[in-house]
């Protein structure tokens, strides 16, 4: 290697875009209320989303209840467990994970990771929390008003949705299908400026090849949800126009407690194929932050570099693209011509390449790595468990005489909640044990750290891997309760009672975890800059947590990828993005790995 | 099918673009001291101009789907074709004036004339609101001769598909074009408040794009709603 001098401007040309005007706020509310910094805005979309989950967490507790002691308690009754399925999976997919990864995760990481000051349009930003705040709040009015929440399952298929007969089948549906939109035009507000942040504000030498798979993924995803969400914009409105217009978009001629109804021509399955067109894209809009995450946080604890970047960087691209022409998989059962069916199954199972090429990366970089076994470790290798699990299932129900029988069992939900509900949230877990000490200035307490993983990975598999036999079994999902059901056997309802204990546990053992994040607050131990010794620009703040602005005088000028760890020859395990080359001598490995 | 092939173009341009910037680069290997920070970390135009383009991507999905569902609904048996209001010549007329002189707007702001600047952006905000106004008659028209979306017990004649697409299209059309007049009316009152015309030539700029995108959009929802064109699909396609 050359040995060069180090004249700033021979690495550093000017910026071709220059640097953003900050808004600087005076007052309390300014700085934290009505705040225009993405960090804040990032830890408001988190809280806010952490605390719309418990709602959901709570939700699924009392379904669990009631599946394994049918007819013990009084306030469960069919409606309001309808109403609570429904309003668990809506929250959850929508409200907690999509609004968690990119409102929280993109908000705070994505400026700090490229290098920037703060998002591309502020103002744009601090309106998109504010307006997920608002959709937040009218989805939690809908268990007030007359009728309750909505109990259509959290797919809305109308024509039941909008029906007489469905829980919340007046003011619920139509103040849910109100806050879904305005959900939408809150996380299009906040997309475009996640998109434009990473395309326009990367810092000097930080190149598309060069960002962490945590930017990655939360682009891609942020990418897919734009051109998704749509969809369920457009089939939120057309039925909003059904129930409250009488139009008949998606209602055909209906006969309702014995009148006949004024809809006419309308088509359930086009609400399917809107629907569906947004929904498994979703699945990926979920799924995507986590693979980049979760990526980054192997590499940072098994001190090595990421297996196949380039091949990261283009399976994630891959199966963003792939997740536009599998929706329909969801559809099997409402019938559909054999060679759409062959069509939709080939894509669906061609998926499972690159996703394969994933873990086989994440699994290479942990072989003779120098494993840390810290909590984000722990997680992350949990995390490998359940997505390996939950997505040898999908390859079952992507065929489609597989799928047929198995469609409206336990199975599916066992396998959903595996690939797409257990996996991101144990990286998210992870995430936040790894991000703490940078948002706060404080380690999380690593004891509690330990319980709280192993509870919640095994208990995740005590609730959901019995769930395949049972579904195996034929006991079918949504279901109230299963009295006088010939074909189930008296274990099933055993194996109920087993699962909900499990369930319930791992439930209460999040409130531990909340325990953990308000007590390290206060007490947890000083986590300097940097205690993981990770590469990414993040770490190398002045200030942790950092201020606003993110960066001191100057913006940090990138060197290397971001996978530089236990490189040959180099005096530490890692080398900040920001470190120069070295000069001959001093190591720096000049040679390609 | 329509949106596929939208969202495939969408991708498309996408992929292209990752290929060139990715497929050659290898990131981990240290590179000579002159490459190591490459000059071209992003566009070279303002982040706002990005900013517009992805709505634009955004937009493009929505109105894409919502076609989609027009042509599906358009296969079941009940479908009559719209009604066809004839002020909608008229409308689409306004809104092709109001691009043109959006167009002339940005021309006068390239070669810094003030004043032509200010009247094309007037001649543009007005001809937009006027062609607003014209969606609203159009949408009177049809109510007044009994065709309301709703089929509403009382008259089966009501009950027409077709009428109910009308209106979810000049809507969703109207309010993203109320959202560029928004900007149009910030823009304007910058300009006749004398403020510099190199401050203002980017919005100018914006909302020619955002005009040309709409008048786009516009025509193909027109197109696709005119009688003659909306049964020729239904032969064709099914």
């Amino acid at each position: 290697m050359v040995a060069v001098a180090h004249d700033e401007s021979s690495y550093a040309p000017p910026a071709e875009v220059g640097e953003e005007e900050l808004y600087h706020p005076k007052t309390f509310l300014g700085k934290y209320i009505w705040s225009q910094d993405a960090k804040i805005i990032g830890i408001q979309y988190a809280v806010t989303a952490l605390a719309v989950g418990l709602v959901a967490l709570a939700l699924s507790g009392i379904m669990r209840l009631q599946l394994a002691f049918p007819n013990s308690f009084a306030f469960i009754t069919p409606s309001n467990y309808l109403q609570f399925v429904t309003m668990h999976g809506l929250i959850m997919v929508v409200y907690l994970l999509t609004a968690l990864f990119l409102g929280g995760f993109g908000n705070y990481l994505i400026p700090l990771m490229i290098g920037a000051r703060d998002m591309a349009f502020p103002i744009l930003n601090m309106l998109s929390y504010w307006t997920y705040l608002l959709a937040v709040v009218l989805l939690m009015a809908t268990f007030f008003v007359p009728g309750g929440a909505t109990g259509a399952g959290w797919t809305l298929y109308p024509p039941q949705a909008i029906l007489q007969g469905t829980p919340g089948a007046g003011w619920g549906i139509t103040l849910t299908l109100v806050s879904l939109g305005i959900f939408i035009i809150g996380f299009t507000m906040g997309g475009m400026n996640y998109v434009v942040t990473v395309l326009q504000l990367r810092t000097r030498g930080m190149t598309l090849m060069r960002l962490p798979l945590t930017i990655w993924g939360i682009f891609m995803a942020t990418i897919l949800a734009l051109l998704a969400f749509p969809a369920l914009f457009v089939s939120a409105i057309m039925m909003l126009m059904d129930h409250t217009l009488g139009t008949s978009f998606f209602v055909p001629a209906v006969v309702s407690r014995g009148q006949h109804l004024d809809f006419n021509g309308g088509s359930p399955i086009l609400f399917q194929h809107l629907f569906w067109f947004f929904g498994h894209p979703e699945v990926y809009i979920v799924a995507l932050p986590a693979f980049g995450i979760v990526s980054d946080l192997i590499s940072t604890h098994a001190r090595k570099n990421i297996f196949g970047y380039r091949m990261m960087v283009w399976a994630i691209v891959a199966i963003g693209g792939l997740s536009f022409v599998v929706w329909a998989h969801h559809m099997f059962v409402s019938g559909m011509n054999p060679y759409f069916g062959f069509f939709f199954a080939t894509t669906t199972l061609i998926i499972a390449i690159p996703t394969a090429m994933k873990v086989y990366n994440w699994t290479v970089t942990l072989w003779r790595g120098d494993i840390h076994f810290t909590v984000p470790m722990l997680f992350s290798i949990g995390f490998i468990f359940t997505f390996l699990n939950g997505g040898l299932s999908g390859l079952f129900l992507g065929n489609v005489p597989v799928d047929l029988p198995l469609s409206h069992t336990l199975f599916v939900v066992a396998h959903f909640h595996m690939v797409m509900a257990v996996s991101p949230v144990l990286v998210l877990f992870g995430a936040i044990y790894h991000w703490y000490p940078k948002i706060t200035g404080r380690m999380l307490d690593d004891t509690m750290g330990k319980v709280h993983f192993w509870i919640t990975f095994v208990g995740a598999y005590c609730i959901f891997f019995p769930m395949h036999y049972l579904g195996y079994l034929g006991v079918p999902r949504r279901y109230y309760a299963m009295e006088n059901t010939g074909f189930i056997p008296e274990s099933a309802y055993a194996l109920n009672v087993g699962i909900t204990v499990a369930a319930l546990i791992v439930g209460a053992v999040q409130l531990l975890f909340l325990y953990n994040l308000v007590w390290s607050y206060f007490k947890g131990k000083p986590s300097g800059s940097n205690p993981w010794r990770a590469t990414t620009l993040e770490w190398q703040t002045e200030h942790t947590p950092p201020h606003h602005g993110n960066f001191g005088e100057a913006l940090p000028v990138v060197y290397r990828w971001a996978y530089d760890y236990s490189v040959p020859g180099a005096k530490e395990d890692f080398i900040p993005q920001n470190q120069p080359p070295a000069s001959a001598g001093t190591g720096g490995g000049g040679t390609s790995r | 099918m329509t949106s596929l092939f939208v969202l495939t173009a969408i991708m498309a341009v996408a992929v292209f673009w990752l290929l060139r910037q990715t497929v050659h680069v290898k990131p981990w290997v240290e590179d000579g001291p002159h490459k190591v920070v490459p000059p071209q970390a992003s566009f070279s135009v303002p982040p706002v101009k990005v900013g517009l383009g992805v709505f634009l991507a955004v937009a493009t999905s929505l109105f894409a789907l919502m076609i989609s569902a027009y042509f599906v609904r358009m296969m079941v048996g009940d479908w009559n074709s719209l009604v066809f209001p004839s002020v909608l010549w008229l409308n689409t007329g306004l809104l092709i004036l109001s691009d043109v002189a959006m167009r002339s707007a940005r021309r006068a702001a390239r070669g810094a004339d003030t004043e032509r600047v200010r009247n094309a952006l007037m001649a543009a905000g007005v001809c937009s609101f006027a062609f607003l106004v014209g969606q609203v008659w159009a949408w009177q028209q049809l109510n007044a001769s009994g065709y309301f979306a709703t089929a509403d017990g009382a008259g089966a004649v009501a009950a027409s598909p077709a009428n109910a697409f009308f209106y979810l299209f000049t809507a969703l059309h109207g309010l993203h074009l109320l959202g560029g007049l928004w900007v149009w009316g910030r823009t304007t009152a910058k300009v006749w408040g004398g403020v510099e015309l190199a401050r203002v030539r980017l919005s100018v700029e914006l909302c020619t794009l955002y005009w040309h995108y709409l008048l786009l959009v516009w025509l193909v929802l027109f197109a696709l709603l005119t009688p003659a064109v909306s049964e020729l699909c239904r032969g064709r396609l099914f």
